[in-house]
């Protein structure tokens, strides 16, 4: 287990400097830089500035100064807003997208799980069907479109909620349910599918013939062999969910790090840019480490390799 | 998957092929996708869609045609979907706009096609290391998250929209490449290949002419199945104001300006939005329904 561990983080080691790698050079030789801007600078001040944010060294020496730095957690000095590192703009901003993150996740698993545990218990019934078409409606309706419909209909027809910002305890109910319908859509189905799977081996036959209660069978002994498929999806839904931010947070004007990921990219933001698209993959790479382990001690069949 | 219609077998047997006539692989995928109603309803959707936009925009007025006298009418007779705060006809702006989205779909997912089925096809046959280096790369570019990258490309290829084509579809391959990569490793120790092979055929041959017509049947499922994800990407980047650049429009960055108009011209917003999610469920139905008729049974991923 613990050579698992290791051996599966050795593996992040490479895909990690290929991102930064990647990352880096689309973000030096990108058209336009970073200080290009209406106001026509001097050349003096240019030099300065291509001074102060080490642009004037050699290629080779920027990117091992970046590598360097990285490799001590300093992500550089942001481009764009003053004085202000891309560190503290992350722990400025990251909490409230992992607050989203984390309520999102959590109406999808509340709506998706039991969902897709009813409408396998009673296949080919309106309930499945409903289960079915709820989960056909929320994997095509984009986010992009549900998130503005909420907005219009509860916000601003019925006034019950604000359009927009993130202030109120109430402010975080639209955001997380936009973003979590979508994947409870995926959850509901995955479950069902996998439920169904489960349902029909010998060993639930068993438990059912020595008298054990639905909800006995469900909770005791199907769920765990049923949900294996939502836990294989959750690393791709994480994921989605954290850069789904990107849209929601531009949607309900959320003051997040992912707005501030796409607001870098119109800016270009260099420091920024690449601080962040290297934070977001050292997220996935992480919790897809950790599903993996999560599918192994729910799965003993499967080993460690 | 192989045709089982016999091709070569003895005169005796000429009555025998008689009634195998007509009942080749493929026109049992056809009967059986007649009979999946949505389905049906769904291609009947995409292609109404693809005429009208194909052909629409001959007929309606330029899409960039400003009246600001007629800015952000209702929906009326004259102008069926109303008009946006420019007075530009929003009907024929969703046509135009429909124009670049399929086209992002159609040929961004014909370049994740190309790559994919070369790449999984060659490393499939291959096997060995090469095959073991092959899919460790791939398993790397997986690791990296797509949309972020995706992003990245776009600082460099915002401005043009043949370089978007590209960059959605040079993400969009690994899973092309992994199906037919286990796919091909099915269909390597089959006779016909081992035949094709003692004749001297080269590699590139026995892989383009031999295997990949074999093995159609998922390479179409999901291909159909990438279309609307590509769909999406593009949306979602035009939404966020990186994909296509005004005065040009896709339905996602319809859907953005609709987003920002909705509270006093809702329809703005209805409308890109309806259309766009009706066309992701079609494509949807029709690949899920391709996958039944066809009967492919590999997993997505």
């Amino acid at each position: 287990m613990l050579r698992f561990v290791f051996r599966r983080f050795l593996q992040t080691i490479p895909v990690l400097i290929v991102i930064v790698t990647a990352a880096f050079f689309l973000v030096r030789f990108m058209p336009g830089g970073p200080f290009d801007s209406e106001k026509a600078t001097t050349p003096e001040i240019r030099k300065n500035l291509e001074h102060y944010y080490g642009y004037d060294l050699p290629l080779y020496q920027q990117y091992f100064n970046y590598l360097n730095r990285v490799a001590h957690g300093d992500l550089g000095i942001s481009m764009k807003y003053l004085n202000r590192t891309v560190n503290e703009i992350v722990v400025d901003k990251l909490p409230v997208s992992l607050e989203l993150g984390a309520l999102s996740l959590l109406i999808a698993l509340i709506i998706g799980l039991p969902l897709g545990v009813a409408a396998s218990l009673r296949p080919n019934t309106w309930l499945d069907y409903l289960a079915s078409g709820f989960a056909m409606t929320g994997i095509c309706l984009p986010t992009f479109v549900l998130g503005p419909l909420l907005v219009l209909v509860f916000a601003i027809y019925c006034g019950w909620f604000n359009a927009s910002g993130w202030f109120e305890p109430s402010d975080r109910l639209l955001p997380s349910l936009t973003l979590g319908l979508h994947y409870a859509a995926y959850i509901a189905r995955l479950t069902r599918g996998g439920m169904l799977d489960v349902l029909n081996q010998d060993y639930i036959r068993t438990a059912k013939a020595k008298g054990a209660s639905t909800v006995r069978v469900v909770l005791k002994h199907a769920l765990r062999g049923g949900v294996l498929p939502v836990v294989s999806f959750l690393g791709p839904a994480i994921a989605g969910i954290l850069t789904g931010s990107f849209v929601i947070e531009t949607v309900f004007q959320i003051p997040g790090l992912g707005r501030e990921f796409v607001n870098s990219v119109s800016n270009r933001d260099g420091s920024l840019i690449c601080g962040l698209a290297l934070l977001y993959a050292a997220f996935l790479i992480f919790l897809n480490l950790v599903v993996d382990l999560a599918l192994a001690w729910l799965n003993p069949k499967l080993k460690f390799e | 998957m192989v045709s089982l219609s016999p091709k070569n077998i003895p005169a005796a047997n000429l009555s025998a092929e008689q009634l195998e006539q007509g009942h080749s692989l493929w026109h049992d995928a056809w009967i059986r996708l007649r009979k999946n109603k949505l389905a049906v309803i769904s291609a009947a959707w995409l292609i109404t869609l693809f005429l009208l936009c194909g052909i629409g925009p001959f007929f309606a007025q330029p899409y960039y045609e400003q009246n600001l006298d007629l800015a952000a009418v209702s929906p009326c007779a004259a102008h069926w979907l109303g008009t946006d705060t420019l007075g530009r006809d929003l009907f024929a702006r969703l046509l135009y706009g429909g124009r670049i989205s399929l086209t992002v779909g159609l040929v961004a997912t014909f370049v994740a096609l190309t790559i994919g089925v070369t790449y999984g096809a060659v490393s499939g046959n291959a096997g060995g290391k090469t095959d073991a280096v092959m899919m460790r790369f791939v398993e790397i570019v997986a690791a990296m998250p797509f949309t972020v990258f995706v992003i990245l490309l776009m600082v460099w290829f915002g401005r043009d929209i043949y370089l978007l084509f590209l960059a959605i579809g040079a993400v969009e391959w690994l899973t092309m490449a992994r199906i037919v990569r286990g796919q091909i490793m099915a269909v390597k120790k089959m006779e016909f290949i081992e035949a094709a092979r003692s004749l001297g055929l080269s590699n590139t041959r026995i892989i383009f002419r031999h295997m990949i017509p074999n093995i159609l049947g998922p390479i179409i499922v999901y291909t159909t199945l990438t279309i609307p994800s590509v769909m999406l990407l593009e949306a979602f980047l035009s939404f966020l104001g990186l994909g296509v650049q005004p005065p040009m429009s896709s339905w996602g960055s319809l859907i953005k300006d609709g987003a920002e108009k909705m509270e006093e011209f809702p329809w703005l917003l209805v409308a890109p939005g309806a259309v766009f999610s009706l066309t992701l469920f079609s494509l949807n139905f029709l690949g899920d329904g391709l996958r039944d008729a066809l009967d492919v049974r590999a997993s997505k991923d």
